[in-house]
C-alpha cells in the first residue's frame, strides 16, 4: 500500500513550468529563514535578489550581459552532453578564445584594417575550437578520457593567459601591471542601447538558441546525437560514426566557448587581463542541466542563474548580507530547482510496476 | 487590563515620536553611506581582510554618521564595473575600490556620478572625483630586510612570491638591498606560487625554499602558511599584512602590517565635511599606513635597535629604500652612489637588483 | 610530496568508491570545505583532534546525504546536483568559519612508527606523519581489497555496472549507493580536515583552492582503479613540488606560469602514454555511472 514512484511516459507539461516556480518559492522561503536567522530583513534581502536587478533598463542590460556567455557555452555543451561527450573544460576554451581574439586585436591595433572586428571574433572562435580539439583528438584516437583532459587544459589555459599578460603582451605604458593595451575602438563591440552594456553578443545568443531549437525539433543531427547518447550500440548499427560525433560536439562547444571569451574581451573588458571569466565555463554546466539540455530551457536557466549572481551582489549592497550567505542562497536555489525537476519526470502513485528511469546516459565509453 | 492598555498606548505613542525623530534626523545631520569593493573574501586573512578591518574602524570612529557597505569576491572586469555602479547609484557618497584591477571600471563609472567620490587603491589614474591611494609597503620590507641580514646564517633567504606585479617586485628589491647592506653576500631566492592565496601551495613553496638552504623566509602572499612552515622547520619568517605571530610564536620575527583605517576615516570625514578633493597619495611608515609589528622577544636587542634605527630613518626621510649604488641582476650599475630612485621609477620597476634569484 | 598527495588521495579514494557504485558526485570541493571548517572549529572548541576528525567526517557525510537525497531519492541530475553542492558547501563553510579567521590551532600530532621512523632518509620521508597520512595510504590497498575481494565490494560494483541486474538479484541498489555516497562524504570531509588541521593548520575561506576538482580528475586518471590512484596523486603532488624546487634553483629559464602548468600537463601526458601502450584495456567507467535508478518494490 506504500506510495511508489513512477516515471512519466511523457514529461509533464504542467510541471515543466510549475516546477521552477515551486523551486523559486521554496528557495525564497528557506532564504527568508536564513536571512532572518542572520539578523537581516528577509523582505529587503529577497527584493535585492529578485526585484532590484530587474527594475531598471541598466539592470536588464546587465542581466543579458551576464547571461550571454552562459547561454553560448551551455548550448554548445548540451550538444556534447546529449551524446555522452563530456567537455567540462569550457572555461579553458573560453580563455583561449579571449587569448586568440585578443592577440589578433592587439596585432591589428593602429592598422585601421577593414573587417577588424569580424577577424578578431573569428580568431576567438578558432581559439576555442583549437583548445577543444586536443581532448577531441585524444578521445577519438586514443580513447583518452575527455573529462580529465579538458579539465586539466582549463588550468593550463588560465596560466597561459597569465604568462602572456605578465610577459610579452603587457602594456608598456601600464606601470608594469599585468594587462594588455586597451584595444582600438574599431574592434570594440558597442552597446546596443546607450546607458547599458548589453552588446551584440546577446542577439547572437538568442539567434543561437532559436537555431538550436529548430535543429532540435526537426534536425537529423539532434536525432543522431540522442541515439548515440541513449544507446551507443544502436547508434553504431545505424551507421553513425562515433569519432565524428566526438569531433563535432567538441568543436562546436569549444567554438561557442571561445566566442563567449572573445565577446567578453571586445565587449565589456576592452583589453586582456589576467582572468577573463568568473567561472562561466563551469557555471554553464549547471545551466545546461537546469535547462534540461534544451535550448529554450538553457536560455531561461541562464537568465535565472545570472539573476542569482547579480542578486547576490545586490543583497550585499542593499541588505548587508555577507557573500557567504548569498552563496548559500544560490546553492539552495540550484538544489531546489534540481529537486523540483522530480515532478516533471516522475509521479507519485500507488503502483508497483518495475520500470527503469529513462534518461540520457552520461559517461558512455 | 486597562493599565496595560494605557501603557501600550503610551509606548506606541512614544515609539511613534521616536520614529518620527529618527526619520527627521538625517536632514538635521548629514549621514554618509560608504561602500567598499573587495577582490577577495573578507575571510582571506590577507589583503581584503585588512581593508575590512579599515572599514570597521570607520564604523567605530564615525558612529551613526556613517553607514558602510561592502561587496566581497568581486571579479576584476565586467562584474566590478556593475558593482561599483550599483554602489554609486544606491546612494553611496564614497566608494573605495580596493584592487588594482578595478581601475578601468572606476574610471568608466566615475563620470556618470559626478557627485560621488571614488577612491581607487594602488592605481595611477585620477579624475576630479577619483582619488588614488597606495601604501609604501616596500618601506616595511627595508626594515625586515635589515633584520633578515642579521639573523641569517646561511645567507640564503627564501621569498614566497604571488605574482610579479610592481608592488611585489619593488618589495623584493627593497628587501634585498636592505639585506645586503647588512650581509653583502646574502642572496634572495624567489619562488612564485602564481596565486595570492593558496595556503597549501604557499606551504609547499616555503618547504622547497627551506630544503634548498634558506633559513629566513619572507612572503608576499596572503596566508600564514609559510610562517607556520617556518615554525615547524625551525627557521625564521616575517608576517604579511597582519601580525601573524599567533601562528608561529617562535619563528615570526615581526610583520609588515597594512593599516588602512586612518586613511579611510579621514576620507569619509572629508566627504562629510565637504572638503574632499582628489589626490594621489602614497603613504608609508611616516603616515602609519604601513606599520611594523611587535618584534619577537627572541631577537637580540642590538638587532631590534638596528631595525628601529632604519624605521626611524625611513620615517624621517634620512634613509631611502632605493639609494644608490644599485646594481641589477647582471651586475650593471642602475643608480650611481648618492642618488635615489624617483617614485615614478619605483612604481615602474620591472627589474631585480643584484642578489635576487627570480 | 607525501603530504601534498594526501588530501588528493583521501578525497579521490572516497569519490572512486562512489563512482564504482554508479553515482557521480561532483561536489567534492564543497564537501572538503565543510569538512575543513567543521574539523577546525571542533579542534578549536574542544582541543580534541579525535573529535575534530569525527566532526569533519560527519560534516562531509552530512553534505553528501543532501546530495544522496537529491540524486538517489529524487533522481535529480547528478552532474548538476554535485556542482550545486559545491556552491552550497563553499557558502556554508565561509559562513560558519567567518568568526574563526586568523586563529591558529594545534597541528595534528605526528605519529612516529617505532623502528621505521629511525631509518635514514626513508624514515623521515615516509614514517614521520600524522594519522591521516597513514590512513590515506592505507585506504588504497584496503579499498582495492574491498572492491576486488569482498562480497560487499562485488555487490557495490554490480550496482555501478548494472543496477538493473543487481536489483533483480535482490541487492539493495539504493541502499548500497547511499552508503557509498556517505563514504565519499566522510573521505572528502577528512581530506578537508587534513588541510585545516595538518597541512596548513588554520581556517581561511576557500582554502581547498581547487583540490576537490583535482581529486575528481584523478579518479578518471586512475581508470576507477585504486592502485592507479596512488600513482596519480603522487604524480600530481610530486610534479607540483618539483616545479617549485626547479623555480628556486633556477634550473629552467621559463616563466613561472609555464612551470606551474607542469602538474596538469604531466597528468595528461602520462594518461596518454598509458593509452598508447598496446594491449591496454579501454578506460572502464562503471557502466551505470551517473544514471538514476528507480527500483521497483
Amino acid at each position: 500500500m506504500a506510495l511508489g514512484i513512477e516515471p512519466r511516459t511523457e514529461a509533464s507539461a504542467f510541471w515543466r513550468f510549475a516546477s521552477p516556480v515551486l523551486a523559486v518559492l521554496a528557495t525564497m522561503l528557506a532564504g527568508a529563514l536564513l536571512f532572518a536567522f542572520l539578523g537581516r530583513d528577509p523582505v529587503v534581502a529577497l527584493r535585492a535578489f529578485f526585484v532590484s536587478p530587474l527594475s531598471s533598463v541598466y539592470g536588464l542590460g546587465e542581466l543579458g550581459l551576464k547571461a550571454t556567455p552562459l547561454v553560448l557555452i551551455a548550448v554548445g555543451l548540451a550538444f556534447g552532453f546529449r551524446a555522452g561527450v563530456w567537455n567540462i573544460g569550457a572555461e579553458g576554451q573560453l580563455t583561449l578564445g579571449a587569448i586568440c581574439g585578443g592577440g589578433v586585436a592587439l596585432a591589428l591595433s593602429g592598422t585601421h584594417a577593414p573587417l577588424a572586428l569580424p577577424l578578431v571574433i573569428s580568431a576567438g572562435i578558432l581559439g576555442g575550437m583549437l583548445w577543444a580539439a586536443i581532448p577531441a583528438f585524444l578521445r577519438a584516437r586514443l580513447e583518452v578520457n575527455e573529462i580529465l583532459v579538458s579539465l586539466m587544459l582549463s588550468y593550463v589555459a588560465l596560466l597561459l593567459l597569465q604568462a602572456l599578460v605578465y610577459g610579452p603582451w603587457k602594456d608598456p605604458e601600464g606601470f608594469n601591471f599585468p594587462q594588455s593595451r586597451m584595444f582600438d575602438p574599431a574592434v570594440i563591440l558597442e552597446p546596443l542601447w546607450p546607458g547599458t552594456r548589453l552588446h551584440g553578443g546577446a542577439v547572437f545568443a538568442l539567434l543561437l538558441v532559436a537555431a538550436a531549437w529548430i535543429l532540435d525539433a526537426v534536425g537529423m543531427a539532434a536525432f543522431r546525437l540522442r541515439t548515440l547518447g541513449l544507446a551507443p550500440r544502436a547508434a553504431a548499427y545505424a551507421g553513425f560514426d562515433r569519432r565524428r560525433i566526438v569531433w563535432g560536439t567538441m568543436l562546436a562547444s569549444g567554438g561557442l566557448a571561445g566566442l563567449a571569451g572573445v565577446l567578453e574581451v571586445v565587449g565589456p573588458i576592452g583589453q586582456l587581463v589576467p582572468q577573463i571569466s568568473p567561472g562561466y565555463g563551469f557555471t554553464a554546466i549547471i545551466v545546461a542541466f537546469l535547462g534540461r539540455l534544451h535550448p529554450l530551457g538553457i536560455l531561461l536557466a541562464a537568465l535565472l542563474v545570472a539573476l542569482s549572481y547579480i542578486g547576490s551582489e545586490n543583497a550585499q549592497i542593499e541588505a548587508g548580507l555577507p557573500q557567504a550567505a548569498a552563496g548559500v542562497f544560490q546553492g539552495m536555489l540550484l538544489l531546489f530547482l534540481l529537486a523540483a525537476d522530480f515532478f516533471v519526470r516522475y509521479r507519485v502513485r500507488r503502483i508497483d510496476t518495475p520500470r527503469r528511469a529513462r534518461e540520457i546516459r552520461p559517461w558512455t565509453p | 487590563m486597562t493599565p496595560i492598555t494605557r501603557r501600550m498606548l503610551l509606548a506606541g505613542a512614544t515609539a511613534g515620536l521616536t520614529l518620527a525623530a529618527v526619520r527627521r534626523r538625517p536632514r538635521a545631520q548629514a549621514r554618509l553611506k560608504a561602500g567598499w569593493v573587495y577582490v577577495g573574501p573578507v575571510g582571506d586573512h590577507g589583503w581584503t581582510f585588512r581593508h575590512d578591518v579599515g572599514r570597521r574602524e570607520v564604523e567605530a570612529a564615525l558612529g551613526d554618521r556613517i553607514e558602510t557597505t561592502y561587496v566581497e569576491n568581486v571579479q576584476e572586469g565586467p562584474d566590478a564595473e556593475r558593482v561599483i555602479r550599483q554602489l554609486a547609484a544606491g546612494g553611496h557618497g564614497i566608494v573605495f575600490a580596493t584592487s588594482f584591477g578595478f581601475m578601468n571600471a572606476v574610471l568608466r563609472v566615475a563620470p556618470q556620478f559626478p557627485q560621488v567620490k571614488f577612491e581607487h587603491a594602488t592605481g595611477y589614474k585620477t579624475a576630479t572625483n577619483v582619488a588614488v591611494y597606495n601604501a609604501r609597503f616596500h618601506e616595511g620590507r627595508t626594515v625586515i630586510g635589515t633584520i633578515a641580514g642579521h639573523v641569517t646564517r646561511s645567507g640564503l633567504i627564501g621569498y614566497v612570491g604571488s605574482f610579479p606585479i610592481p608592488e611585489v617586485v619593488m618589495g623584493i628589491n627593497a628587501f634585498t638591498l636592505a639585506l645586503r647592506r647588512v650581509r653583502p653576500d646574502a642572496r634572495v631566492r624567489v619562488v612564485w606560487v602564481n596565486s595570492w592565496y593558496d595556503p597549501g601551495k604557499e606551504a609547499d613553496a616555503a618547504k622547497a625554499l627551506i630544503d634548498q638552504g634558506a633559513d629566513v623566509l619572507a612572503q608576499h602572499t596572503d596566508s600564514p602558511a609559510a610562517v607556520q612552515v617556518a615554525q615547524e622547520r625551525g627557521v625564521f619568517a616575517f608576517g604579511q599584512a597582519s601580525d601573524m605571530s599567533r601562528f608561529a610564536p617562535r619563528a615570526h620575527l615581526t610583520a609588515i602590517i597594512d593599516n588602512w583605517g586612518p586613511y579611510y576615516v579621514e576620507r569619509c570625514r572629508a566627504v562629510l565635511e565637504g572638503r574632499w578633493q582628489t589626490h594621489s597619495i602614497w603613504w608609508g611608515l611616516r603616515e602609519g599606513m604601513v606599520q611594523i609589528g611587535p618584534y619577537n622577544p627572541i631577537l637580540p636587542q642590538a638587532v631590534v635597535d638596528e631595525a628601529e634605527r632604519v624605521r626611524q630613518g625611513l620615517i624621517e626621510g634620512r634613509i631611502h629604500p632605493f639609494a644608490g649604488p644599485i646594481r641589477d641582476q647582471k651586475g650593471e650599475l642602475r643608480l650611481p652612489e648618492g642618488r635615489t630612485l624617483s617614485d615614478e621609477d619605483i612604481l615602474k620597476m620591472d627589474w631585480y637588483v643584484e642578489g635576487v634569484q627570480a | 610530496m607525501v603530504t601534498a598527495a594526501t588530501p588528493l588521495l583521501l578525497a579521490a579514494t572516497g569519490e572512486l568508491v562512489v563512482e564504482r557504485a554508479g553515482v557521480l558526485n561532483l561536489g567534492v570541493e564543497g564537501m572538503m570545505l565543510v569538512g575543513a571548517v567543521a574539523g577546525f572549529t571542533t579542534a578549536l572548541a574542544t582541543g580534541s583532534h579525535t573529535l575534530a576528525l569525527f566532526a569533519a567526517a560527519l560534516a562531509g557525510a552530512g553534505l553528501a546525504a543532501l546530495f544522496a537525497f537529491l540524486a538517489l531519492q529524487l533522481l535529480a541530475n547528478q552532474v548538476a546536483s554535485g556542482l550545486a553542492l559545491t556552491v552550497l558547501g563553499t557558502g556554508l563553510s565561509a559562513l560558519a568559519g567567518a568568526s574563526r579567521v586568523g586563529i591558529p590551532v594545534e597541528r595534528l600530532p605526528r605519529l612516529a612508527l617505532p623502528g621505521l621512523s629511525d631509518l635514514p632518509v626513508v624514515g623521515p620521508l615516509l614514517f614521520a606523519h600524522d594519522v591521516l597520512v597513514y590512513g590515506a595510504f592505507a585506504m588504497v590497498p584496503a579499498t582495492a581489497w574491498f572492491l576486488g575481494r569482498t562480497r560487499a565490494g562485488m555487490v557495490l560494483r554490480a550496482c555501478g555496472e548494472n543496477a538493473e541486474a543487481a536489483h533483480a538479484l535482490g541487492h539493495p541498489v539504493r541502499r548500497v549507493r547511499w552508503l557509498a555516497v556517505l563514504f565519499g562524504g566522510v573521505m572528502a570531509g577528512l581530506a578537508g580536515a587534513y588541510l585545516s588541521l595538518a597541512y596548513t593548520p588554520m581556517w581561511a575561506e576557500e582554502m581547498t583552492a581547487g583540490r576537490g576538482w583535482i581529486a575528481l580528475a584523478l579518479v578518471v586518471f586512475a581508470a576507477w582503479r585504486p592502485g592507479r590512484l596512488l600513482l596519480g596523486a603522487l604524480l600530481f603532488g610530486g610534479v607540483g613540488i618539483l616545479q617549485l624546487h626547479a623555480q628556486g634553483l633556477g634550473l629552467v629559464a621559463l616563466p613561472s606560469q609555464i612551470l606551474s602548468m607542469l602538474p596538469y600537463l604531466a597528468t595528461v601526458m602520462v594518461l596518454v602514454a598509458i593509452a598508447t601502450v598496446p594491449g591496454r584495456r579501454r578506460f572502464a567507467a562503471p557502466a551505470c555511472l551517473g544514471e538514476p535508478f528507480l527500483p521497483s518494490r
